[in-house]
């Protein structure tokens, strides 16, 4: 079969970085095509080329077998090229059928077009009413709705990016019998993932880039998934070392019945939370995004206040009225999901954000003057103790690379012997490396008898590292469950919201 | 063929340092064309407006005298603009200052005594302080935006020392002119060089302004009011209150704006008048963004502008030269800084359609 479209030798060039490097890779009609690779790969700035976003500096493209040149993404969309990026671009307080026809350069009357949402959405088994406000909707209605823009326009060629990251493995699951679906009919899909096991479940081939390159095509069905890693990351993954669970100790941080009502009108309400967290253990706490993970975060670091104080205790000690400063004289330190401008000030240098995070315990204030010798030796510790590649201790924070900037923040909590630590997504945007470092780093940390919360929303992670775990599903956290004996398939119910299960 | 902008991706120290000396080249460059566009010579104007008032002492003299309360103020707005604090009031503290310290010194008009003229003082920092406490109150109470509180209420606080000087607080024995006594010497700043205006308050303005360097470069409250204007949420993280810091940038820019009030009645005025500032709070406004909202770099703004008052003044004497044209220069400058500051982090490239 002649391929839908070919990728020639694309080149792109961004100051200081070559994104891709003389990239070439062929769908054809009907395939589940793959783009495998790690962040910073050069997935993106792929699709993006495909898309109309971004020019190639060299090399080409043919669409049909004919050389095309995607100016923009109405070409792209005019050639029959949809694509669903990993952030929506919805409006709110406007209704699925508004934020399509917004999305579509012919969108005709909108009764009709309710219609053919209503059509569409029945055919590939996207339930979907075109009259609710996208305010009131999941994050998995939402990414239908962008799948239902495309489809209005029968795409060739359907481009998924990293669509399943903010979905609970039941989504996704029905996500792929609708890719099936479209596939089957003839539409091409190129399907960006890091995620092994759903590449190998969905998709016929897979192009994996590495650095901007083409390091190898396989076919994933044939492929085991420690094999197609280590073509991704270029080398064997070290498995993080994990301590026997040893026997927990003391109660560290006990959550008792917070509720934390918010002002924000897409916020999340924190309903009856309770937990706690022992010394020695790696506390996890799944959830699909936006189902109070910030909330929670904020409300145990002391970013945002509880209604009472005792709904909080650190080590005995009632924390709840308490701001972040005060908690941490208790030892709570906090790595927040955010790197630049919440964990760090990104204009300002690494010395300076190791008084942000560490003049509390440090002792790096004198009168109230800061000890800049101090905080020197410090910023030092952490940048060698944690592999924090920087060219001075005066760099920018805003100007290290995502895991290097983590690594430093992991460094600057650690280093301060928390009694409690929580980390949100503290791996999420980082490479391989690093992410297997930060890991490390948590289980030693635990190890030598601090009690690790870690709020995340990668599953595999959480399994891995925690030694146990509760679900977050709109505002309200399930009971604790031991990691070594709950299955993938039941933390799943647990956050599509089917308690007691 | 379409431009766009697009942000510069390293923004080079030296073209944000240079971008004030850039605005004030380009700010005579077109004060050279403006002028000779009214029929003056240009450089004539030039030199009765820039150089001229720098060649004698008095003229320097009056330049410090002016320039003083400008900085006083401008360092006190720059820890709030830091902090994403926006006080555009200091001409209505700066006139609740000149009223409380005004107050004071005619409470004891008459009397000797060395206390009154730091009562004073004291009590021009306090009307100040608890004139910005308005804005701070609904700030943090109602999230209220300081922009319009602190703005409308400078206008009050004009018709405010209006109403006492045209009323209870006018000179018994001053055939009936809005203005009050003329305070007695122990209520007046002393003069500190002979044969100027240049008095005692001159020199605290500059104390203070190093003081508020030192603050803002070595303390953690000066780095907690830098990262709460950077990154709301680092602070939050930090455990810095943002209220605290939004109280704390109003009562000391309101404060210093008072003192500066105080400053102007019991030094080169003498007496409660219904007008005391030329609009030195909003002019300071400008001098706080020209020295880069840094302490040291406002001495120079400070001084800069105060020559634009001087040479503004000077140049309607001797060339004959309309008033306006202080207004306008001031203007021009902040313009060209602001546009040069744009340029410095953004740059604009032509796109093919």
């Amino acid at each position: 079969m002649s391929p839908r479209l070919e990728v020639l030798g694309v080149t792109k060039q961004f100051p200081g970085v070559l994104a891709n490097d003389d990239v070439s890779l062929s769908v054809t009609p009907g395939e589940i095509h793959a783009l495998l690779g790690e962040n910073g790969a050069g997935k993106s700035t792929l699709v993006k080329m495909i898309y109309g976003v971004l020019h190639p500096d060299r090399g080409s493209l043919e669409w049909d077998g004919a050389p095309v040149r995607i100016n923009d993404p109405r070409a792209a969309r005019k050639l029959g090229i949809g694509m669903v990026f990993q952030h929506f671009s919805l409006f709110e307080a406007m209704t699925v059928n508004e934020n399509i026809a917004l999305g579509m350069d012919q969108p005709g009357d909108m009764a009709s077009l309710a219609t053919r949402v209503r059509q569409i959405s029945a055919d590939y088994g996207l339930p979907l009413d075109p009259d609710r406000s996208v305010y009131s909707l999941s994050v998995g209605e939402r990414q239908r709705i962008e799948i239902v823009r495309c489809l209005l326009q029968n795409p060739k060629l359907l481009i998924m990016d990293e669509p399943t990251s903010v979905l609970t493995p039941q989504e996704v699951e029905r996500l792929f019998e609708t890719l099936r679906k479209i596939a089957a009919e003839g539409c091409s899909i190129l399907y960006i993932s890091h995620k092994l096991a759903e590449i190998k479940a969905l998709c016929d081939r897979a192009t994996i880039l590495r650095g901007g390159r083409v390091v190898a095509e396989c076919d994933p069905r044939a492929e085991t998934t420690a094999a197609m890693a280590a073509m991704m990351i270029g080398e064997e993954l070290t498995a993080v070392k994990r301590r026997a669970s040893t026997a927990v100790g003391e109660a560290r941080m006990v959550v008792d019945g917070l509720f934390l009502p918010v002002d924000d009108l897409h916020g999340v309400n924190l309903r009856n939370i309770s937990f706690t967290a022992h010394a020695g253990e790696i506390f996890g706490i799944a959830g699909v995004a936006g189902n109070g993970q910030n909330e929670l975060h904020a409300a145990l670091s002391g970013e945002f206040l509880a209604s009472r104080p005792e709904e909080i205790r650190v080590a005995g000690q009632a924390v709840g009225h308490l701001d972040a400063g005060a908690r941490r004289q208790f030892g709570v330190g906090s790595i927040p999901e955010e790197r630049n401008g919440h964990g760090a000030v990104a204009s300002m240098n690494l010395v300076e954000n190791v008084v942000l995070g560490a003049h509390h315990r440090e002792n790096l204030l004198a009168v109230g003057f800061i000890k800049r010798a101090a905080a020197q030796a410090f910023t030092e510790r952490v940048v060698a103790g944690y592999d924090v590649r920087t060219p001075s201790t005066a760099t920018a924070a805003g100007s290290l690379s995502g895991g290097n900037l983590q690594k430093f923040i992991v460094g600057r909590e650690i280093l301060q012997k928390p009694a409690v630590l929580i980390a949100s997504q503290p791996t999420w945007g980082v490479d391989a490396g690093a992410a297997a470092r930060i890991h490390q780093a948590l289980i030693d940390l635990a190890a030598a008898g601090a009690a690790v919360i870690v709020i995340s929303q990668d599953l595999d992670e959480l399994m891995a590292i925690s030694n146990r775990l509760a679900v977050l599903n709109v505002g309200v956290l399930s009971p604790a469950l031991d990691t070594a004996q709950v299955s993938v398939a039941e933390i799943g119910l647990l956050m599509g919201g089917v308690h007691g299960a | 063929m379409a431009l766009k902008i697009e942000p510069r991706r390293e923004v080079s120290r030296a073209l944000v340092y240079g971008t004030p000396v850039l605005a004030i080249f380009l700010t005579v460059l077109s004060g050279f064309f403006l002028f000779a566009v009214m029929g003056y010579d240009p450089l004539t104007a030039l030199y009765f407006f820039f150089v001229a008032p720098l060649l004698s002492l008095f003229g320097l003299s009056e330049i410090m005298l002016k320039a003083a309360p400008l900085i006083l103020i401008a360092v006190g707005l720059a820890m709030g603009f830091r902090a994403n604090v926006w006080n555009i009031g200091a001409e209505g503290q700066l006139t609740c200052g000149a009223i409380a310290g005004g107050g004071v010194a005619l409470l004891f008009w008459g009397d000797e005594g060395v206390w009154i003229l730091p009562l004073v003082c004291f009590a021009g920092l306090l009307g100040g302080m608890l004139y910005a406490a308005i804005p701070a109150f609904l700030k943090t109470r109602y999230e209220v935006n300081e922009i319009l509180t602190s703005l409308m209420l400078s206008y009050v606080a004009t018709l405010l020392l209006s109403a006492l000087v045209f009323g209870p607080w006018k000179d018994p024995m001053g055939f009936n002119f809005p203005q009050s006594r003329m305070f007695t010497d122990s209520a007046i700043l002393p003069i500190i060089l002979e044969g100027t205006r240049l008095h005692l308050g001159t020199v605290i303005a500059l104390m203070i302004a190093v003081a508020v360097w030192v603050v803002m470069s070595f303390t953690i409250v000066g780095f907690q009011l830098r990262v709460v204007g950077l990154a709301p949420a680092a602070a939050r993280f930090a455990g810095f209150s943002r209220r605290r810091l939004i109280w704390l940038a109003l009562l000391t820019s309101g404060g210093f704006a008072g003192l500066a009030g105080a400053f102007e009645v019991v030094g080169p005025i003498g007496q409660l008048v219904p007008v005391i500032s030329p609009g030195y709070g909003f002019t300071a406004i400008i001098v706080a963004f020209l020295g880069r909202l840094h302490p040291l770099g406002i001495i120079l703004a400070g001084l800069l502008m105060a020559l634009s008052y001087i040479g503004g003044e000077n140049a309607q004497v001797e060339v004959g030269l309309p008033q306006a044209v202080t207004g306008v220069f001031q203007g021009l400058l902040l313009f060209f800084l602001l546009a040069s500051d744009f340029l410095a982090r953004y740059r604009i490239r032509r796109v093919p359609s």
